[in-house]
């Protein structure tokens, strides 16, 4: 064998060495990623297939759909038991709305001035928001409880809302701040350039492109106020509770018994519309959520 | 960086940052910042002034709530009280454990009232935080590594851990109730036999698995992006140079990561420290998973006062774990936010 031949046979065996490599790195990337879907998916997909599955086989642990029935979606909103999870639904869309329209309305011009205005105290007022939006809800309950108790707000829509506005309004200015610093503002100067005004330069330029900014902040806020749960157990009675707590304080029919089915099917209708929104606007939602963090 | 377009444009620095802090200081720059400053203050007034009322208010109210007395029935005579001044004493109810005994002065509270519950509370609360965090940040990290390859399905994936982080964590409790349920399918998967909710550990560990699944995707999702901000290139020359897969990783991908990581975990820290949803529904803050939320709301009903003080020191708890994040970790969240890190690109 001569040196020329004997180097080609290594070579050849070094490419199938690297070959080999790739190959078995894409296999385990292709486990991994099989891991991770099962993880995040499984729970989820056990809360649907309870949701469909006959009240007498609760605890049928049979992985496939069985016994399959649409009852536990008619008994979630069955007011017989105590139970008001439609009027809930209700409770926590008209909140989730009202939250997030007036942190968005509020929060806009602040993230306006953080994004494009050069001012002093700057960093001490996005601290401060920042700050806000870790603060812990335990800490306002008290005080907000007693206020409540004493002007007669417990079980109002406003005292569910304006808990809500504390950690939602500073989660919108930070997003949209972190969007707006994006966001191309040199179209505003050259639309001035062209001959607008700048209220048209701001309604024709800048508008369109804040639009899809300010509505992942949108999708953001609602959501976190559809989550809140902590100051809705304390602030809410029948008529006001949002479904987190309708959904904790499920009860059924023995008060030993847990509804399961029932519960997973409210659960189901809570939580699909929001992962369907979620998942069509996963792009911006996932760029919205770590604004901020990596910027 | 986009270059700044105020009313009188504002050069930036090609580092990056604003002028204000780091540029050299034109004449007409300081008009531009006055007049800017005013505009400034008019858009940030309306947030300003909501914050105030919504958060300023209650913890001044809280404070001055926490050296009152609470009204109630006196253990002794019988008679309804009104409340006064209490100086330290709802502090040290919770602290030193004293409660107000018969006749005056203290006792060591009784097993069994809230008074007693303090440290445990306290354990339980950091126990739960330090457990999750971990988990989630070498979870998440793993599943941010696996999320940044190229493959074919990534989009899926990357939609697939959104779903968990979408479920409202009523329903994640009650979910994870129903599969740690005793006939549940937690047991027949795995083949144990356990009551899940029934002793300490069990009932601890149906928390924190419920809230590593809830909360890793946030925390991989913030790693992704981190992990998206290097360049690829960077990977490239380690390579050339001879790095194993393992020295890649320690001396580029963590260093380069850091910055976005410590965000991450002070993120979730401070979010575990005020853990309130999973325990109160999942297990009902028995078998020591009362943590420190939960116990302030426990006390609401018993004593505004007193639950006052207990939330004023949650705060303060909470308050300096962020500090040493920021002082001492180098979790700067400020810089991160405002763009002025951008160099670091």
């Amino acid at each position: 064998m001569t040196a020329a031949t004997e180097l080609r046979a290594k070579q050849d065996r070094g490419r199938k060495v690297a070959q080999n490599r790739e190959k078995w790195a894409s296999v385990r990337t292709y486990v991994s990623a099989a891991v991770i879907l099962f993880w995040c998916l499984a729970p989820a997909y056990w809360m649907v297939v309870t949701a469909f599955r006959e009240v007498g086989y609760t605890y049928d642990t049979s992985l496939l759909p069985t016994h399959v029935t649409l009852d536990n979606f008619k008994t979630a909103f069955d007011t017989s038991f105590g139970n008001r999870f439609g009027q809930a639904l209700l409770n926590s869309v008209f909140i989730g709305v009202t939250v997030t329209v007036i942190s968005l309305v509020v929060g806009v011009f602040a993230a306006y001035a953080l994004a494009r205005l050069n001012f002093r105290f700057k960093y001490l007022v996005l601290g401060f928001i920042l700050g806000a939006s870790m603060f812990p809800g335990v800490a306002l309950i008290t005080p907000l409880f007693q206020l409540f108790t004493n002007i007669g707000w417990i079980g109002t829509y406003q005292a569910l809302i304006i808990p809500n506005i504390s950690f939602v309004l500073p989660l919108t200015v930070y997003t949209m701040t972190s969007f707006f610093r994006e966001m191309p503002w040199e179209l505003e100067e050259a639309a001035r350039v062209d001959g607008c005004t700048q209220g048209q330069a701001f309604r024709r330029v800048i508008m369109p492109l804040a639009a899809p900014a300010i509505f992942t902040t949108a999708i953001l806020a609602f959501i976190s106020s559809w989550n809140e749960f902590l100051i809705a157990s304390q602030l809410s009675n029948d008529a006001t509770q949002p479904v987190t707590v309708a959904i904790a304080n499920f009860a059924g029919a023995q008060p030993q018994q847990i509804p399961y089915t029932a519960i997973m099917a409210a659960g189901t209708i809570v939580t699909i519309p929001l992962v369907i929104l979620v998942l069509i606007f996963q792009r911006k939602i996932v760029a919205g959520l770590t604004a901020g963090a990596v910027k | 960086m986009a270059t700044e377009l105020g009313p009188t444009p504002v050069k930036e620095p090609a580092s990056g940052g604003t002028p204000i802090h780091h540029g050299p200081k034109g004449v007409g720059e300081d008009n531009a910042i006055a007049s800017q400053g005013k505009w400034a203050a008019w858009l940030l007034a309306p947030t300003i002034v909501a914050l105030a009322i919504v958060i300023v208010y209650p913890i001044i109210s809280a404070i001055v709530m926490s050296f009152q007395k609470d009204a109630g029935l006196d253990p002794v005579t019988g008679l309804f009280t009104e409340g006064g001044p209490a100086g330290l004493s709802n502090y040290t109810n919770w602290i030193f454990q004293q409660c107000a005994a018969p006749g005056g002065g203290t006792v060591a509270c009784p097993p069994g009232t809230l008074g007693s519950q303090f440290w445990s509370a306290t354990g339980t609360t950091f126990y739960f935080t330090i457990v999750t965090v971990t988990l989630e940040t070498i979870l998440g990290f793993w599943m941010a590594i696996i999320m940044a390859r190229t493959f074919r399905g990534r989009s899926l994936v990357r939609a697939a851990v959104l779903v968990p982080w979408a479920i409202p964590t009523a329903v994640t409790a009650q979910l994870w109730l129903f599969i740690f349920a005793f006939e549940g399918i937690g047991n027949k998967l795995f083949n144990t036999t356990i009551l899940w909710t029934g002793s300490e550990n069990p009932a601890r560990w149906a928390v924190i698995i419920a809230d590593t699944w809830k909360t890793t995707p946030f925390m991989a999702l913030l790693i992704l992006a981190g992990l998206q901000m290097i360049p690829a290139d960077v990977y490239e020359a380690a390579k050339v140079d001879g790095a194993s897969a393992w020295q890649r990783f320690r001396m580029i991908t963590l260093p380069l990561v850091k910055p976005a990581l410590m965000v991450a975990i002070l993120f979730r820290t401070l979010d575990a420290l005020r853990m309130f949803d999973l325990p109160y529904i999942l297990t009902e803050g028995s078998n020591n998973t009362t943590t420190l939320s939960i116990l302030v709301v426990n006390q609401l009903r018993q004593g505004f006062n007193s639950a006052a003080a207990l939330s004023t020191i949650t705060f303060i708890i909470i308050f300096i774990v962020a500090f040493i994040f920021v002082r001492f970790l180098g979790a700067n969240v400020v810089e991160q936010q405002t763009g002025a890190g951008k160099g670091k690109k």
